[in-house]
């Protein structure tokens, strides 16, 4: 079985210039993450300020936020890549889709598992059935249907296709949910932004608020880069599949 | 409208369909029966907390066998590969999604019919609320849930188990409307002080209706491409 | 009537239909031929809606199959391997439910009349379930033309069929061309495709590698013709 050199390059044309591009972009991406995430972790564990009723668990608090705001930020980027895949049928925007919810996914079962360390030590709960926490759970159902729906047999593009109405749909639920389930029940929860009307133990001191906001960017990074390498992973696997399919056609011959 | 009149004879078809066969609707009255007869060894009937947990019994027993019959939908085009027939024949997508979608209304609000006033009867529930109110919250629940449950049963119908995959995407899609109707029906049977609470759930869950059924009008066309 | 322009399809990685180039008068009756997997069942089904293409351009009567899809499908009678049609219903209650979406005008008369033509009229009202594959068949072709198409895809009409069923067909087909109707057919049966056709293709690898016409039925003109193209090469 002779690989043809010249013909196996057909392939990959224009993505020997492509290639050192990436590797830049990676890696400051990663740097970017290791840093920021240092950052961090200075404003979070020595910057802010202790909690006086709950102590050290507090600081599980950054973490836990900071994972919502990225799950968040991940379904709405396959929300976004969702619509545009359906208006421009392209690959690429699928792959981004199914990466970005993959790593929201992830970031769900963060906050799922945060979430009750933080309410242990604040209401002396393991969970509790309040708007945010239920929101975040049924998201986390969602997008878990999301990726069964990828899981299917078939072509790519019919998965896509069926998975990129789904991620509409679901991401439309969200609001909705929310509210539903904020109007059936609201405790617990303080409102950290602004002034919570007849909630207790609102309010978040300035050191705080800037670690809080530090972790925040330092997870925008992270996301990212998580994003980025997912993507040029997926796309190697979609590489690769190609190189088969042409190995398999010159066999036939 | 032409894509109303394809929509009613998608619709009759099935239901006339249903007629001959009796198999789908049968199986879902039965299976609320079994539903109801559960619930009663899980909670005493002769109890009268008991009475507090039939708003979640009804609806229990709505979206259960509901899944049932939504499962069928689709799958039952499958057979000789009639939904190809479908697809050639000259009619938009949201036809067929119109007349899947009144043909498993019709069915769900027959099995309700059966179901709902058996569960009175077997849990002997005094109703004090307002009847109109409680048809109203029933009608628009099911069609809230029928409406995503079609376009859902369109979508799962491409997987090879698709009776396992719907429940997993149309249960967290629907929470909202079983959030809605569940709180609706509670206070209409049991607390009709709180009534303008009620009006609000209902508002909740006509809006819900009404944004759920234009989106999976619009993106059906998606659904059953080929 | 049916003009396909560099048509390609793609599922995953595997090209399926590269280029086709074809050219389709009205009134043609044109058989497609060759090996299993070249494309041919894929071609029909792109004609008949059912698949996408990934790119390329197919004008049917003059409209764009992309912007015109719902007056094309108008014009189509489709035959797949299935038989598109209801078990628990009666040959008469599907055609006329087939009828009724295609917009057909009187139709229970026209439904009657069409399974008299297929020669079933003493099993109007029994469940198709009950029947065997040939009267199946029967009422599938009977379902196909239930709105008098323009065009006729076929997709191996002809497979599983007895002699009976299959000059019923063939009895069809000549009488929907003496309409005018042009036929697209996809078959494995030279022998048929010999003797009703006037135009064979041969398929393979997805492209289109013959198209000639034949005259006076000559089926040894076809094999060679076959052989040549798709067991003379490998």
């Amino acid at each position: 079985m002779s690989m043809n050199l010249e013909r196996e390059k057909e392939v990959l044309v224009g993505s020997q210039l492509a290639e050192t591009k990436k590797l830049n972009l990676s890696s400051i991406l990663y740097v970017g993450t290791v840093i920021s995430m240092l950052v961090a972790l200075y404003f979070i564990f020595i910057y802010a300020a202790e909690e006086k009723t709950m102590g050290a668990a507090q600081k599980i608090f950054y973490f836990h936020v900071s994972s919502a705001w990225l799950a968040f930020m991940a379904f709405f980027v396959t929300f976004v890549c969702s619509i545009l895949f359906l208006i421009k049928r392209k690959r690429i925007f699928d792959t981004y889709a199914y990466v970005s919810a993959e790593i929201g996914v992830v970031f769900t079962i963060i906050v799922l598992t945060t979430g009750p360390i933080w309410a242990k030590s604040s209401w002396n709960t393991w969970w509790v059935w309040e708007p945010r926490l239920i929101t975040t759970l049924i998201l986390f159902f969602i997008y878990v249907a999301y990726i069964m729906i990828r899981q299917m047999d078939g072509v790519w593009d019919k998965k896509a296709r069926l998975a990129a109405v789904f991620g509409i749909i679901g991401f439309a639920d969200v609001p909705i949910v929310f509210f539903a389930i904020r109007w059936w029940q609201t405790k617990f929860h303080p409102i950290v932004f602004g002034d919570g009307p007849s909630q207790s133990g609102g309010g978040i001191e300035g050191t705080m608020l800037t670690a809080l906001f530090v972790s925040l960017a330092a997870f925008t990074i992270l996301y990212s880069y998580f994003l980025y390498k997912g993507v040029s992973f997926e796309n190697m696997k979609i590489k690769v599949e190609r190189y088969k399919e042409k190995l398999r056609e010159d066999l036939d011959k | 409208m032409n894509q109303m009149r394809t929509a009613l004879f998608l619709a009759k078809k099935d239901l006339y369909s249903e007629l001959k066969t009796k198999q789908i609707l049968v199986t879902q009255i039965i299976f609320a029966a079994l539903v109801i007869v559960v619930f009663s060894f899980a909670f005493d009937p002769a109890n009268n907390t008991t009475k507090a947990v039939i708003p979640g019994v009804i609806w229990v027993i709505i979206v259960f066998s509901g899944i049932l019959g939504l499962n069928r939908s689709f799958i039952s085009e499958q057979r000789n590969d009639t939904i190809q027939g479908l697809l050639v024949a000259p009619m938009e997508a949201t036809s067929i999604y119109l007349g899947k979608f009144l043909a498993n209304f019709t069915m769900m609000l027959i099995v309700e019919l059966v179901s709902i006033p058996f569960l009175f009867l077997l849990f002997d529930f005094k109703f004090l609320g307002s009847i109109p109110y409680f048809i109203l919250v029933i009608f628009l629940g099911s069609f809230g849930f029928i409406a995503i449950g079609t376009f859902l049963a369109a979508l799962a119908a491409n997987s090879k188990s698709s009776e396992m995959l719907l429940p997993l995407l149309l249960f967290p899609i629907t929470t909202p409307i079983l959030i809605g109707v569940v709180q609706a029906t509670r206070i209409i049977l049991t607390n009709m002080e709180k009534f303008s609470s009620a009006l609000a759930w209902i508002q909740l869950v006509t809006a819900y209706d009404v944004i759920f059924f234009v989106v999976c009008f619009l993106l059906i066309d998606y659904v059953l491409e080929v | 009537m049916i003009e396909i322009k560099k048509l390609t399809k793609q599922a995953d990685n595997k090209l399926i239909l590269r280029s086709v180039d074809l050219s389709i008068k009205k009134g043609e009756t044109v058989a497609i031929l060759g090996p299993n997997g070249a494309g041919k069942s894929t071609l029909l089904k792109v004609l008949a809606t059912l698949i996408k293409p990934t790119s390329g351009q197919v004008v049917i009567n003059g409209l764009d199959l992309k912007k015109n899809a719902i007056s094309i499908k108008k014009l189509l009678g489709y035959l797949p391997h299935s038989s598109l049609l209801y078990d628990h219903y009666s040959p008469l209650e599907n055609l006329i439910f087939f009828g009724n979406i295609y917009g057909v005008n009187k139709v229970e008369e026209k439904a009657i009349k069409l399974v008299k033509d297929v020669g079933l009229s003493f099993f109007l009202n029994e469940p198709v379930k009950n029947f065997s594959r040939g009267m199946i068949q029967r009422i599938a072709i009977a379902r196909a033309i239930v709105h008098d198409p323009e065009i006729l895809l076929l997709d191996e009409p002809h497979t599983g069929l007895d002699q009976g069923a299959i000059s019923i067909l063939n009895n069809v087909i000549l009488s929907m061309k003496e309409k005018g109707a042009t036929t697209l057919m996809v078959t494995h049966d030279f022998k048929q495709a010999a003797e009703i056709c006037d135009r064979i293709i041969i398929v393979k690898n997805g492209k289109i590698v013959d198209d000639f016409v034949i005259e006076d039925h000559n089926l040894t003109f076809v094999s060679e013709k076959y052989e040549l193209q798709v067991e003379g090469i490998s």
